[in-house]
């Protein structure tokens, strides 16, 4: 089925569209909008669709969607885990968070888990580093992270 | 010497700090009043007394990039900010846009006006929600009051001011990166020139600054160019004003501290970190974000210099933070934001570290950097496994030397520096992986 936007969603893209001299700009911003409307992930429909609403070629669409890493080009879970790893939180046992989501999800980072709840990743500096180690959970940051604070985490979201 | 401010950080512990009102209480958009009121010209020469050296890591005298914007252009004229903060260690401009935002949306107008713009982009990385939030809301309050639209304050002057968020990319964090990602395309590093100031976002005449930089801006205003740069202990070296310190890692008190420019690792590790972590000894520091060079806590200052006399004989923990200062001694102050390691940490794990996010954020578009980063990623990963050779280990400051000065943008040299500084001061270290193998267990990140 093409992809569209409902009402609500067409509203919030000609509001994107007013903030910038041309269409062009407005490709990121409507990519997370539209991005949000598909089950959080970037399929070939809503890269026609992006293409055609903002009259650009597929093509530069596809390749926008391919630099950036917070486009999904698959299904992923229902919720996203992504734990930081760079240098700071490494330095304050990001490593032990990371495996412990692995074992409690039962799938390594990249992966979702087998009920299609949580999809795990890992992050490079998430501008977080005074509260290391520190996971990002959906829109949300949780930050000075114990295994014990990582378990209440998850536990909320296979709920 | 330190000394501790709050012009940008009054507002961090309040509850409703980042609101309007929290912010007026404190004086918030007086400065802008006081600007809007000046000739265009002397709104530069204001900032420029104030010495503000760019805060989102090269250093750059604010108000002299100002005035490299056209006196007076047919086509429009932005502001760009540049909140994309991803270098890592560094976490200051979040914690403005989220506890302070009506500082940035205040110093967003002083911006433009000074500039001769009508439109500021706030370039926020996507992971930062809570930032866009409270920028949102700031820039909603602001609007309603008649802050923003049509007559700011009365003025005849119109200005806007939108939050545009990126999608996931380091080098988004790079000015000619960023601005073309802000036109919808990938965000890869433009050749310099044309700069932004002929040729920036959308063709058109462009200011790219750092979220702290701008959030200051008012503050300048308030109390005045010169006072505000005579706060600095680098005011000889204009190095003016106050700022946002940052440290992470091994430290028992990891965060940020505003303070007067001019303080010093020690006073920032010790004074305000809280010393470090098991109080064991420092094995390396970085100054200012990960690009920056590593230093050992050893290191002796000795620069011919007059204005290093107080300094030199000392060590680089006693060194005044501040972008000349640092740049003089062959570092980078960067960010201000610095990463503290103790002997519990093994600095080749510490560099496999960053080189694999360098290796993951860079662009590709220049072959020294794209082949160079992979490559020596590659070579670390076989020494970490313990099957290095002393060869390779020479061939990964060869190949960091390679990729300086030979690439489009200066993430290029971002990432050769750790490389190159690491290798040189702790060879013992790295050689130990290739003489003895891996004994992983013995080596790691935390204490
Ligand atoms: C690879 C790379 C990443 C950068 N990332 C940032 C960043 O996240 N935030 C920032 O303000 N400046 C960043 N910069 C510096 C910008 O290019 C630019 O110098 C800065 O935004 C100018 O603002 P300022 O003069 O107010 O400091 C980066 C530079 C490079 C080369
Ligand atoms: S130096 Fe690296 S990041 Fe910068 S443009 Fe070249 S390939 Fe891209
Ligand atoms: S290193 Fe993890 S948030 Fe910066």
């Amino acid at each position: 089925m093409a992809f569209a936007l409902n009402a609500e969603q067409n509203q919030k893209l000609e509001q994107i569209l007013s903030r910038y001299p041309n269409k062009m700009a407005a490709c990121i911003p409507v990519l997370h909008l539209c991005q949000e409307a598909n089950a959080s992930w970037v399929s070939d429909d809503v890269i026609e669709f992006v293409a055609k609403r903002l009259d650009l070629p597929t093509a530069h669409v596809k390749g926008v969607v391919t630099f950036y890493t917070l486009f999904n080009q698959k299904p992923v879970g229902k919720h996203q885990v992504w734990v930081c790893r760079t240098l700071s939180c490494a330095l304050r046992g990001s490593d032990k968070i990371l495996e412990h989501c692995e074992k409690r999800l039962g799938c390594h980072v990249g992966e979702t888990s087998k009920d299609g709840k949580v999809t795990l990743r890992t992050a490079e500096c998430l501008a977080s580093c005074g509260s290391a180690p520190m996971m990002q959970v959906d829109k949300t940051y949780y930050e000075n992270l114990t295994v014990e604070q990582v378990d209440r985490i998850l536990d909320t979201l296979v709920r | 010497m330190l000394k501790t401010t709050t012009y940008l950080t009054h507002s961090y512990g309040l509850a409703d700090g980042y609101k309007l009102a929290a912010y007026e209480q404190q004086g918030g958009y007086s400065g802008v009043k006081k600007a809007l009121g000046m000739p265009r010209e002397a709104v530069i020469e204001e900032m420029k007394k104030a010495h503000i050296r760019g805060r989102g890591g090269a250093g750059f005298d604010a108000g002299t990039k100002w005035s490299f914007m056209p006196k007076q252009s047919q086509k429009p004229c932005y502001l760009v900010i540049n909140a994309d903060e991803g270098e890592p260690g560094t976490f200051k401009d979040r914690s403005i846009m989220e506890k302070n935002p009506h500082a940035l949306v205040e110093g967003c107008i002083i911006g433009a006006y000074g500039i001769g713009a009508h439109a500021a982009y706030i370039y926020v990385r996507d992971e930062l929600h809570l930032s866009k939030a409270r920028l949102e809301g700031a820039i909603a309050e602001a609007r309603a009051k008649g802050y923003l639209g049509s007559r700011p304050f009365g003025f005849d002057y119109a200005m806007e001011v939108y939050v545009h968020t990126g999608a996931g990319a380091y080098i988004c964090g790079e000015e000619t990166g960023l601005l073309n990602s802000l036109e919808g395309r990938r965000g890869e590093p433009r050749l310099k020139p044309p700069f932004p100031a002929q040729y920036g976002a959308f063709g058109c005449p462009t200011t790219v600054n750092n979220v702290e930089t701008i959030a200051i801006a008012p503050t300048v205003f308030q109390m005045g160019g010169d006072e505000f740069s005579k706060l600095s202990q680098l005011h000889h070296f204009n190095d003016g004003g106050a700022r946002i310190f940052g440290v992470s890692g091994h430290v028992k008190k990891p965060g940020l501290y505003e303070a007067c420019v001019g303080l010093t690792l020690r006073e920032l590790i010790y004074d305000l970190g809280g010393g470090v972590l098991g109080d064991r000894p420092i094995l390396a520091l970085i100054p200012g974000g990960s690009s920056c060079p590593v230093h050992r806590p050893d290191e002796i200052i000795n620069h011919p210099d007059p204005r290093f006399a107080p300094f030199n004989g000392k060590t680089i923990l006693d060194l005044p933070l501040g972008v000349d200062t640092f740049r003089m001694v062959g570092s980078m102050l960067g960010t201000c934001c610095a990463i503290v390691l103790s002997d519990a940490a093994d600095p080749v794990l510490a560099l496999h570290n960053l080189m694999r996010f360098y290796r993951h954020e860079s662009c590709g578009q220049c072959t020294p950097c794209r082949e160079g980063c992979g490559w020596i990623e590659r070579i670390l990963d076989k020494i970490v496994a313990g099957q290095g050779t002393i060869e390779e280990l020479d061939r990964v400051s060869e190949i960091a030397s390679d990729i300086t000065g030979n690439t489009i943008c200066a993430f290029g040299d971002g990432a050769a520096q750790p490389a190159l500084s690491f290798v040189r001061k702790y060879r013992s270290h790295f050689e130990d992986y290739i003489l003895n193998g891996a004994k992983s267990q013995t080596r790691r990140l935390t204490p």
